[in-house]
């Protein structure tokens, strides 16, 4: 078993609000154009208002129930277990609409957005999953949809631009810096100070300038409030460890922020080349002050990996904070041992895990086969989408 | 969110307010340009693009710029569209850095007062100071950064007024009148009022907001106030200039550097802005 300190005084307040100007510790903040500062402080206003008010809580849980399928489940994987001799339960976002979770923070968003009268919703888009999640809260509320996502992710996750099509969003490649998730969001920014006007930037993650990342986890938290809730029954208790992957780090942040004035010990897996905990140096990008790859210029590296969802070479504020405090800790695991680990889920459960997801099962694999989680350890893991857009590039991977 | 309309009543601007010491070099030029009854021209290069940049710069200064800024490639540069992001990746895979790109600007003895502009990572990674204290020591007047709005600029000016080096702010079109005032009150050299909502790029038609925005920066500071973004040409720099203090012109230059325009060719082209201007 991991040693973890005695959090509980420490953790008070922990992933509450944001500091003045929206901080985590020294992290956070709002570095944006001027063009984009009223707007990043309308939303901030609107946020606020909005998670305050119980006619908006109640239309989002509305649509969280009816439509995206909430509450997921909590599954207990008895095969894995067994191999792994730790106890093994997965919070199934891969079963909302769409198929992972970034459906929970896209119906906020799109809420809010026709709150406060924005017809247009821009979204970057790694994998696809964020673009397809933005684009069905699109066509749900009636709203326009463009859609930015790297030329190079265009090609390994087609069958989900087709699903943005078919929704009737507008999907524009990327053309420009490494083609992939960085450079979509550069696009999304870019679009946005001309369009501010008349659009919302739907952000994936917990990341951007405030209010994002604050909003984002507090709209995922639903999955670790639902975790938390549903682990007492079934193990009477708080799991040992909560173990989620990490891109921007949404599915994360929501999962932690259920779990993080409780015992358990918080893991964030990375892809080991797009580790910005592990690898990365502070800097300010996409409108936060961070940790992010970068050489020793302050140029921003290109991250790498086989899940599209993941290449990004920063991580959100509120992360890198919880980090440099403790509260939780970061490791990185390799492509090899994700595509082990998504064939392992799929023959030993009869779950095919999106590969990013397939990152936290990879660390726990991993994990419990050093001893570096002890034997019978209770373990939740949140399996943030199904697997059936990469499915086509593991059968090319594998071939 | 909209652009803001100018109010009837002016602001009353108090000279200097929120500053200590004397303008430095770049507002000192400009106010003294100004003063006798001419337009100012500050035309843009991407520091690094070709071998033959820092002659490109001393053509552009020959030709009549009042000051020149000076791009730092940054991997990300988020306010600018197609053009300059073309330069800025060029820049970079020729193996330009921004460290490179200071150090370079201290022998070049271009005659008119430089501004950097990059984006706030750069500076960030090197460190306020360090970064402050080496653009002071290239000789260069100013520095603009267009990711860090006035909330957030505190520790970057702080340390770039102690090194002597005027941080010019951005205001744009979406700016409400009390944000105007405290972007005013932190802005050294000149009043950076971005032309239209939207990056960098030549545009066929003066944007509306244009005049909007320099007209309610006029009012609000006594800054010399210059309108870039969206400046392209000799018609709309003009147009531009019935209102505003001055243009920026960026990408209109850069994308003529681009298609191999060279130091004589952006000589050219600012030369006739400047007459274009001169002529009112
Ligand atoms: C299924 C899935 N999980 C995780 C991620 C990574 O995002 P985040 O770290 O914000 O949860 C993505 C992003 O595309 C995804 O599609």
């Amino acid at each position: 078993m991991t040693t973890h300190e005695e959090t509980a005084p420490a953790a008070t307040g922990l992933m509450g609000a944001p500091g003045p100007g929206g901080r985590f510790g020294d992290y956070g903040g709002r570095y944006v154009p001027e063009s984009l500062v009223p707007a990043c402080i309308e939303l901030a206003d609107a946020f606020e208002g909005a998670w305050a008010d119980a006619a908006f809580r109640a239309r989002l849980d509305g649509l969280l129930g009816s439509y995206a399928g909430r509450p997921t489940p909590v599954t207990e994987c008895h095969r894995l277990s067994e191999q792994l001799g730790v106890r093994v339960l997965l919070k199934r976002e891969d079963l909302t609409h769409t198929g992972s979770h970034k459906i929970n923070n896209v119906l906020g968003q799109a809420l809010l957005a026709e709150r406060m009268g924005k017809p247009r919703l821009i979204a970057e888009t790694g994998a696809g999953q964020h673009g397809v999640a933005t684009a069905t809260a699109a066509a749900l509320l009636g709203l326009e949809c463009v859609v930015y996502m790297g030329a190079v992710d265009v090609e390994r996750q087609a069958l989900n631009v087709f699903r943005m099509e078919l929704l009737g969003a507008e999907v524009r490649p990327v053309v420009s810096g490494s083609r992939t998730l960085k450079d979509a969001v550069n696009d999304a920014l870019r679009d946005w100070v001309a369009s501010v006007e008349t659009t919302h930037y739907c952000i994936g993650s917990v990341m951007g300038p405030h209010p994002y990342p604050y909003m984002v986890r507090q709209f995922q938290r639903v999955v670790g409030d639902e975790a938390r809730a549903q682990c007492r029954v079934l193990l009477g208790d708080d799991p040992d460890l909560v173990v989620a992957c990490i891109g921007g780090g949404s599915n994360a942040a929501g999962t932690f922020a259920g779990f993080v004035d409780t015992r358990a010990e918080l893991v964030g897996v990375e892809a080991a080349g797009g580790a910005a905990l592990g690898n990365g140096l502070p800097g300010v990008v996409h409108g936060m002050r961070s940790q992010f790859l970068q050489d020793e210029a302050g140029q921003i590296l290109e991250a790498h990996s086989i899940s599209a969802g993941l290449d990004y070479p920063g991580i959100g504020p509120e992360h890198a904070h919880l980090a440099a405090i403790g509260r939780a800790r970061y490791v990185a695991v390799g492509d090899a041992e994700v595509l082990a680990a998504f064939r392992l889920l799929a023959e030993l459960e009869g779950i095919i895990p999106a590969l990013e997801p397939a990152h936290a099962i990879a660390w726990l694999v991993r994990a419990a086969g050093t001893g570096e989680i002890a034997p019978g350890a209770t373990v939740l893991v949140t399996m943030s989408g199904r697997g059936d857009k990469d499915v086509q590039q593991v059968k090319e991977m594998l071939a | 969110m909209s652009v803001v309309q100018p109010t009837a009543v002016a602001a009353t601007v108090q000279v200097g307010e929120g500053r200590s010491g004397s303008p430095g070099a770049l507002e000192t030029r400009l106010r003294q340009r100004r003063a006798e009854g001419r337009k100012l021209l500050v035309p843009y290069v991407t520091g690094g693009l070709g071998g033959d940049w820092l002659d490109v710069v001393r053509a552009v200064a020959a030709a009549g710029a009042d000051a020149i800024e000076v791009g730092l490639p940054f991997s990300d540069p988020v306010m600018d569209g197609p053009t300059i992001q073309e330069a800025s990746s060029r820049a970079l895979e020729s193996g330009a850095t921004p460290q490179g790109i200071v150090a370079a600007l201290r022998e070049a003895e271009v005659g008119v007062p430089i501004a950097v502009m990059t984006y706030y990572n750069v500076v960030a990674r090197t460190g306020h100071r360090r970064m402050a204290t080496e653009i002071a020591r290239s000789g260069i007047a100013a520095a603009i950064l267009p990711d860090l709005p006035v909330d957030e600029a505190g520790p970057w000016v702080d340390a770039a007024d102690a090194a002597g080096v005027e941080t010019v702010l951005l205001a744009a079109p979406t700016t409400p009148d009390d944000r105007l005032a405290a972007i005013c009150r932190r802005s050294r050299g000149f009043l950076y009022a971005v032309g239209l909502l939207g990056v960098t790029g030549e545009r066929h038609e003066l944007a509306a907001s244009s005049l909007l925005i320099a007209a309610r920066c006029k009012q609000a500071t006594d800054l010399p106030v210059l309108v870039g973004v969206g400046v392209s040409t000799t018609d709309q720099a003009r147009a531009v200039c019935a209102v505003a203090d001055g243009v920026v012109v960026g990408s209109a230059l850069v994308r003529r550097l681009l298609d191999g325009a060279g130091p004589q060719g952006a000589g050219e082209l600012v030369a006739d802005l400047r007459s274009g201007i001169d002529r009112g």
